[in-house]
């Protein structure tokens, strides 16, 4: 786990506001100096609901520092882009990889260990685990 | 032989059929959807129009990898990934060919919509653009008629289906009685196809 390169988060929501709101959460949580690079694709290029490939790939070139780039994705469109995104094109830095994972948990936990220095598998665990805090 | 023409005709008349055909997708969608399936794929096909007249490709295979990623970049809703994979998975399985016969095109087609299955993980009578694009798949093997027909009759029988993806299976029982969108909308694309084969002399 070395801290030298952190791994980039991209936060993919179908809404500009969720993803952009999700990113300062997940960062605010995470402070206590700086935190590993985080960029939100969310909504169209309009401003509408949506996914866009386009934002997407800039958000990932954004946070791209060589350690890899760990994307969460919310719903419906966002999963599907991401997942078109992976397994056929060239859009994506190499290393960037979908988590499964609650948005939003997995954002907040996501960031932290990246901030922490932890490398691509442990974000990604880190992110997935989310799924096992139940709430009742 | 189809050759790069052909393919780029066929998107042409995709993209007019969606012209024609958009407050009638959108329509459906709004029943059980979001409402926007008919201009996504709208802005989705003009993009595909514009970047082919731009630039026509030299192959059918680099024309239907160019239209998928433009559908993928433009589109903004699932359609966009879904009918963006399709057509660039069948692209990429036509290959580098000048020209191909309608049997390779057909075979190339099953695996842009196994491609589909993968992406949205889901199967036939699941009320989505599979239950449209597998039977045309099939019937492809005997004319490009044949399929636009069994793509038609595939979209017409998800109405009693009830929908186990995508936004409308939240809807659970309340999606049964209506049209699937997207299976409407994969029917118009097989018909555009039936149709340019038409305009080029039968089978080509």
């Amino acid at each position: 786990m070395s801290a030298d390169k952190q791994v980039g988060i991209v936060l993919v929501s179908h809404s500009g506001p969720v993803a952009e709101a999700v990113a300062d959460l997940a960062k605010g949580l995470a402070a206590g100096g700086a935190t590993a690079p985080v960029a939100a694709a969310g909504g169209t290029p309009a401003g509408g609901l949506g996914t866009s490939a386009e934002l997407i790939a800039e958000a990932a070139r954004s946070v791209d520092g060589g350690a890899g780039v760990a994307v969460l994705v919310d719903l419906g469109s966002a999963v599907l882009t991401v997942k078109a995104m992976v397994a056929e094109g060239d859009e994506l830095p190499d290393g960037a990889r979908l988590v499964d994972a609650p948005f939003v948990e997995g954002a907040v936990a996501a960031v932290v260990t990246a901030s922490a220095g932890g490398d691509l598998d442990a974000v990604a665990a880190a992110a997935s685990e989310a799924y096992g805090y139940r709430k009742v | 032989m189809l050759d790069a023409r052909f393919f780029h005709r066929w998107m042409s008349t995709t993209a007019a059929s969606v012209d024609r055909e958009a407050a009638r997708l959108t329509e459906l969608d709004s029943a059980i959807g979001d409402a926007d399936h008919g201009s996504n794929l709208q802005r989705g096909f003009t993009a595909v129009s514009a970047a082919l007249d731009k630039e026509p490709p030299q192959t059918p295979g680099a024309v239907l990898v160019l239209a998928g990623r433009q559908l993928i970049s433009t589109v903004g809703g699932a359609s966009g990934p879904l009918y963006g994979t399709l057509l660039r998975r069948t692209g990429k399985a036509l290959g580098d060919a000048p020209a191909v016969t309608a049997g390779e095109l057909a075979r190339a087609l099953g695996e842009g919509v196994a491609a589909v299955a993968q992406l949205g993980g889901a199967q036939a009578g699941d009320k989505t653009m599979l239950d449209a694009l597998l039977p045309a798949v099939e019937a492809l093997a005997t004319s490009f008629e044949a399929g636009a027909d069994a793509a038609r009759a595939g979209a017409l029988a998800t109405v009693p289906l009830q929908a186990r993806k995508g936004r409308a299976s939240y809807l659970g029982e309340r999606s049964i009685g209506h049209q699937d969108p997207g299976a409407t909308s994969a029917a118009l694309l097989i018909a555009a196809l039936a149709e340019t084969a038409a305009a080029a002399g039968g089978d080509a």
